[in-house]
């Protein structure tokens, strides 16, 4: 048991490596070249020749390639990812006053996806062929086709412009999250309604639902306590990658609601052209992905016993 | 259709008895009449055709000249001259709308058809070839995966700068990993059966057996997948758009369109809803598609 944790964690090794291999090549996508655009940002008059090279030195640009790698992770290894061009403050330190934000509204949407998506799964798995059913293939179809940047809008002019219930955008009133969250929430209930009707359809299908039955149990003990048990399995997976893709799709969101978490700062980073920024948010992300997926597969054991830790 | 030509599609010994060739001609045969029977297909198959139509009839059918401004007609509710309505800059909604649905359509359309070659090609070498040649490309595959794919998609625009290319270029270099994985998948399934062991016994060359015998067994998959993805890929592209990275005003794009709109929320909400509801249609008849296609072509993946 602790072998395969020990051994899942040093499989991520290579991962990391793998991760911090390609924040750094993005660099070299960065049109121009890199001393010219630092120097050209550090002062307000165009830099002399003299200048550039002071740069190039002083950042060891002159470097091969293998070597500023080298450097570059071990300063990334240490924490240090560099300074932001925009607000010169250290990367680390912008991103990880932005995460909670991100975190929170991640959070919520989290619940409200699970709010909805479960109830509505069953519902449709139960009463197949119901108005339920049709209501969650509905959803999901919705859900999959509309863009979340399209849908934020509706929302907006649904709640906060004809209602007024709800602030439009900011992160300073009262409810500002609810939005944002509930636009990240429905998008993520659509495919996990409809994971949770498949996977509650096949137990139903199985031998020991039928016996169950046959027993005599009454049809809300054959669902409730022997049939959802297993649905739940494989629905709790994908909840796990379905949460680390919340973060991912909170980009996009945030920016329309202005709030100022990791997206918001990715986006306003891209605008600026501040690449420091924009390396370490792909670091951020690949280890906080890859942290979540080894904790489902370490979970995973725990939840369906036909999984076994291997010896 | 259960009982049609195209359940006996997987069956060992028809292939080994027919050739790859002959089989995808049936298939396409039942596909189309499958599909023609199936509701959900055809509203899926009437939504994209609708807006492919409309998109390459804009030149004869749009209204108005997408880049024409009436200054004195901004905001305009819809007339006979502008059917839905001007925007604020007083342009033709409808003729905007189709225009767009050319660069969106086709912006989407070209990302799709890039991944799902990287994807087959990287899918087949790697499943068939195995050895340290899979293991290399499926770490890379494995490293693009331990992401969020919109959010590396993000990174690369945001570092090649703004543009469609660039756009086109972040999506398609992170997109071809999830293909890569499936196509290497249903090719390992695909060669340990023994149509390819009797082509690989009288001599035939890797080469040959991988696009002879390998990708006419798993097309059917792809094809699916890539009616389901070109759904993914329009959503994204035009998100980025809408970000104001790629397609850059005044070319219409729905994307692009439904930034534009975001200042006229309160006054004009029709000049967000309607580049909104098109994207929403256009993905939603490729996903009805794709599901149609899934049930008609494979019914194993039900």
């Amino acid at each position: 048991m602790t072998n395969y944790i020990l051994i899942r964690i040093l499989f991520l090794l290579p991962l990391w490596l793998g991760i911090s291999f390609l924040a750094f090549g993005l660099g070299g996508l960065a049109p121009g070249d890199p001393a010219t655009v630092i120097a050209y940002r550090l002062s307000d008059v165009p830099p002399s020749a003299e200048q550039i090279e002071m740069v190039r030195r002083d950042l060891h640009l002159d470097e091969s390639l293998p070597r500023r790698y080298v450097r570059w992770l071990g300063q990334a290894a240490q924490g240090d990812l560099g300074r932001s061009y925009r607000t010169d403050k250290p990367v680390l330190i912008e991103l990880v006053t932005h995460f909670p934000a991100t975190l929170e509204i991640a959070c919520l949407a989290f619940v409200i996806a699970l709010f909805i998506s479960l109830p509505l799964g069953i519902a449709a798995a139960v009463r197949r062929g119901s108005r339920w059913d049709h209501l969650a293939r509905l959803v999901a179809l919705a859900g999959a086709s509309m863009p979340n940047y399209w849908l934020a809008y509706l929302l907006i002019l649904f709640f906060a412009v004809w209602l007024g219930w709800l602030p439009v955008s900011g992160q300073t009133q009262r409810y500002a999250v609810i939005l944002p969250a509930l636009t990240l929430g429905l998008g993520a209930a659509a495919g996990l309604a409809r994971l949770m009707r498949s996977s509650l359809l096949e137990i139903l299908s199985e031998d020991f639902v039928r016996t169950a039955r046959a027993k005599g149990l009454s049809e809300r003990i054959v669902i409730g306590r022997h049939a959802l048990k297993g649905a739940l399995i494989p629905v709790v997976t994908v909840a796990g990658i379905v949460f680390g893709h919340l973060l991912g799709g909170a980009v996009i969101v945030e920016q329309i609601f202005a709030w100022n978490g990791i997206g918001k700062l990715l986006i306003d980073s891209i605008y600026d052209r501040d690449y420091p920024m924009i390396q370490g948010f792909v670091i951020l992300t690949g280890t906080v992905f890859t942290i979540i997926n080894l904790l489902i597969d370490i979970g995973h054991p725990f939840l369906d016993p036909q999984v076994r830790f291997a010896k | 259709m259960k009982q049609g030509p195209l359940n006996r599609l997987n069956h060992d010994t028809a292939e080994l008895l027919t050739g790859s060739a002959s089989w995808f001609l049936i298939e396409r045969r039942g596909l189309m009449r499958g599909l023609l029977r199936d509701r959900t297909a055809l509203i899926g198959l009437v939504l994209v055709a609708f807006l492919v139509l409309s998109a390459l009839a804009a030149p004869l059918l749009a209204p108005n000249d997408p880049a024409a401004v009436f200054p004195e007609r901004k905001l305009a509710s819809p007339s006979r001259e502008f059917p839905l309505g001007t925007d604020n800059l007083g342009r033709c909604l409808l003729s905007r709308l189709m225009y767009g649905a050319r660069v969106s359509l086709a912006a989407a359309g070209t990302a799709s058809l890039l991944v799902m070659l990287i994807g087959v090609a990287v899918g087949t070498i790697a499943g068939y070839i195995g050895g340290w040649i899979d293991f290399a490309l499926m770490r890379v595959v494995d490293l693009l995966l331990a992401f969020p794919l919109l959010v590396l998609a993000l990174a690369i625009t945001g570092m090649l700068g703004v543009g469609l290319t660039s756009v086109l270029v972040g999506v398609v270099s992170v997109w071809w990993a999830s293909y890569a994985r499936v196509v290497r998948a249903l090719t390992i399934s695909v060669s340990q059966k023994q149509f390819i062991e009797a082509a690989r016994s009288t001599g035939v060359g890797p080469r040959r057996i991988v696009i002879r015998h390998v990708i006419p067994n798993v097309i059917s998959s792809i094809v699916v997948l890539s009616t389901i993805e070109t759904g993914r890929l329009l959503l994204v592209i035009s998100g980025l758009s809408f970000l104001g990275l790629g397609v850059q005003p005044p070319t219409p794009e729905w994307g692009a369109m439904l930034n534009d709109g975001r200042a006229f929320l309160r006054s004009a909400p029709q000049l967000m809803i309607y580049p909104g509801l098109a994207i929403s249609l256009a993905v939603l008849g490729f996903n009805l598609l794709g599901d149609s296609l899934r049930d008609g072509l494979d019914p194993r993946l039900r």
